[in-house]
């Protein structure tokens, strides 16, 4: 397998507003991502976490910097064209789950993969098939408004990973979970990285998805302050206790 | 997933789309019935003309339609007529409006024509009951089945006055219905000057031409004879009729503008229930931004849910419309549905319902997919 980085941001900025009310909210972060790893972007709120993710997601043009996606540069690209990018590499997830009231699970994936133009029989059996992997068999036919909010996340993964996208993108996945389902969330989305080799990126402020993270890239006032990586052959547990030690430490 | 999507939007909401098709219902059976009761007159003014075998109408200078022929001609034209090359043959026609003193008292108008079935020029169609033969019968005359009761009288053999003489009516039409709302009354054309005290006058001359003579070639040469008259093709007289019910008297102006009305109102709330209905979704349409999809792909579902709109609200409307159609049967002004007219309706209510998906359409676009995170 590859290990080329997939995502590559360097030195972006982004301002927000205009004129007087003008924030710097991005101030030079960069950030690069590679196949086969969970990156949790950590920081406290108004950090500039969710623009930065915004802007490595092709939602938002960087005021400045260079955001290059599987070796394509973005910089010049028009609105039409970063939802190509978005279509043929990503996968999202949202904080509130963003499904369609009035879709079922299995529609809610399908239509994901409609939008990238697989239709079908071929589309529905992947949908199910995804949907079965994120352990939702039993629910395909239910509609949003009848699962709990972490079959709700579950469906959201599984409309993110159907297109087998090269990058996921995670906006605070277990914010609106409680303990168990945050778990669930996130050891799906380590096992999504791991067995499928692909980039998951979570932006995330739950210190319970710590221990899932193969790094982990904190963010303040606009600026990446740190990094730390999961030492080769700790399990997750390890991760979360090491992270202790080195708060205790500081 | 883009005609899903759009039906479950619009079902989502049931007392919205209600109103919607609601609107396209009203719009569509509005300008179903103005257009139908257009159709409807227009055929009533063209019968007679249509059912006429004439190739050329020579009509007096200023006629203004079938039942208005002003000025009465004189033979002199019709053998000037009939000296003109290209001319088989040139059959009188007496088309004028005339009192009906109905028999218990109280009077009507009526429009008089009087025609000989024989010159193969206008015969009296649509007969139930008589023939023509019964009409060439001493006093005879035949009248529409719809106007009996306007008329003070029976059936077959019942009698009125007309101007000079009495009449009795032996034969019967069924749907020759006058625009005019003065019944037509046929008779032959030697009853119809006698009635009138005129020997030989008449007021259309129908022109029949030889195989093979060139129309406008023959109109020309005829009208450059005939001083004081008017040569019209069947097309020429038929459009002046038209002309003169529907737009000088303002009674199509009236249908036609409800029709345009009808439109409008069913444009606006579609239009309106559309919109509503993307801003309620806007959120869901921004997801799918996000998710990458093209704007062409979002426009579709907006699109798709305007035709579903269109399409119930059309099968809705023309039901209703054709309810409407069979009571105004046995009115006196019956409306018309063609083929041409459903599929006509069917193309207004699409274009109706694209046109209100432009404003929803022009909402979408503004979409900034970055609000997905902020929900």
């Amino acid at each position: 397998m590859s290990s080329e980085p997939v995502l590559e941001a360097i030195d972006i900025v982004k301002e927000l507003g205009s004129g007087a009310g003008k924030v710097r909210a991005v101030k030079g972060a960069s950030l690069t991502l590679v196949p086969g790893e969970l990156t949790l972007l950590m920081g406290p709120s108004g950090s500039g976490k969710t623009t930065l993710l915004s802007i490595l997601g092709c939602i938002l043009t960087p005021t400045s910097g260079t955001l290059r996606i599987a070796g394509v540069d973005t910089t010049k690209l028009g609105p039409e064209e970063m939802a190509d990018l978005r279509r043929k590499h990503m996968g999202f997830i949202f904080q509130s789950y963003n499904l369609f009231p009035t879709l079922t699970a299995l529609e809610n994936v399908r239509i994901a993969l409609d939008v990238r133009g697989q239709k079908g029989f071929a589309a529905a059996n992947r949908s199910e098939e995804v949907l079965r992997d994120v352990g939702l068999a039993y629910r395909l036919k239910s509609y949003p408004g009848n699962l709990s909010g972490g079959e709700q996340q579950r469906v959201a993964v599984a409309r993110a990973i159907a297109s087998s996208p090269s990058i996921v993108l995670a906006d605070e996945p277990t914010a609106a979970l409680d303990g168990e389902n945050g778990h669930a969330v996130m050891a799906l989305l380590a096992r999504i990285a791991k067995e499928q080799h692909r980039s998951v990126l979570a932006v995330t402020h739950d210190p319970r998805t710590l221990s899932y993270a193969d790094r982990v890239v904190r963010i303040e006032d606009g600026r990446i302050v740190g990094e730390e990586r999961r030492p080769e052959g700790l399990d997750a547990p390890e991760i979360a206790d090491l992270t202790k030690r080195r708060k205790a430490h500081a | 997933m883009i005609l899903t999507l759009a039906f479950r939007n619009l079902f989502h909401d049931r007392i919205r789309l209600a109103v919607t098709l609601v609107g396209i219902l009203f719009s569509i059976v509005l300008v179903a019935v103005q257009l139908g009761l257009y159709l409807g007159a227009s055929n009533m003014i063209t019968a007679n003309i249509d059912h006429a075998k004439a190739d050329l109408w020579i009509a007096a200078y200023g006629a203004k339609s079938f039942e208005d022929g002003g000025m009465l001609l004189t033979p002199r034209e019709r053998h000037q007529a009939l000296a003109t090359p290209g001319v088989k043959a040139v059959i009188p026609l007496v088309v004028r409006f005339a009192e009906w003193r109905k028999p218990e008292g109280g009077s009507t108008r009526v429009v008089l024509v009087g025609t000989d079935a024989e010159d193969g020029g206008l015969v009296p169609f649509d007969l139930v009951e008589g023939t023509w033969e019964d009409i060439k019968a001493p006093e005879a005359i035949a009248v529409d089945k719809t106007y009996l009761n306007e008329l003070g009288i029976k059936g077959l053999g019942d009698t009125a006055q007309i101007a000079n003489g009495r009449v009795r009516v032996r034969a019967l039409t069924d749907g020759v219905r006058s625009f005019t709302q003065s019944p037509y009354a046929y008779t032959t054309l030697n009853r119809s000057r006698a009635l009138f005290g005129d020997s030989d006058n008449t007021t259309f001359y129908l022109v029949q031409l030889q195989p093979g003579a060139n129309v406008q070639k023959v109109q020309h040469e005829l009208a450059s004879r005939l001083e004081g008259a008017e040569v019209l093709t069947h097309e020429e007289f038929r459009d002046r009729s038209l002309k003169q019910w529907l737009f000088r008297t303002g009674a199509g102006v009236a249908l036609i503008g409800g029709a345009l009305l009808g439109s409008l109102v069913g444009t606006v709330i579609v239009a309106q229930t559309l919109y509503s209905s993307t801003k309620d979704h806007l959120s869901e349409f921004a997801t799918l931004r996000a998710l990458g999809s093209s704007s062409g792909y979002i426009h579709k579902v907006i699109l798709a849910q305007a035709g579903i709109s269109a399409v119930v609200g059309y099968l809705l409307g023309i039901s209703i419309a054709l309810t409407i159609l069979v009571f105004s049967r046995n009115t006196a002004l019956p409306m018309v549905m063609t083929p041409g007219l459903a599929f006509w309706l069917f193309a207004l209510t699409v274009g109706m319902c694209a046109i209100s998906a432009l404003s929803a359409i022009v909402k979408v676009t503004k979409i900034d997919p970055a609000t997905v995170f902020n929900r």
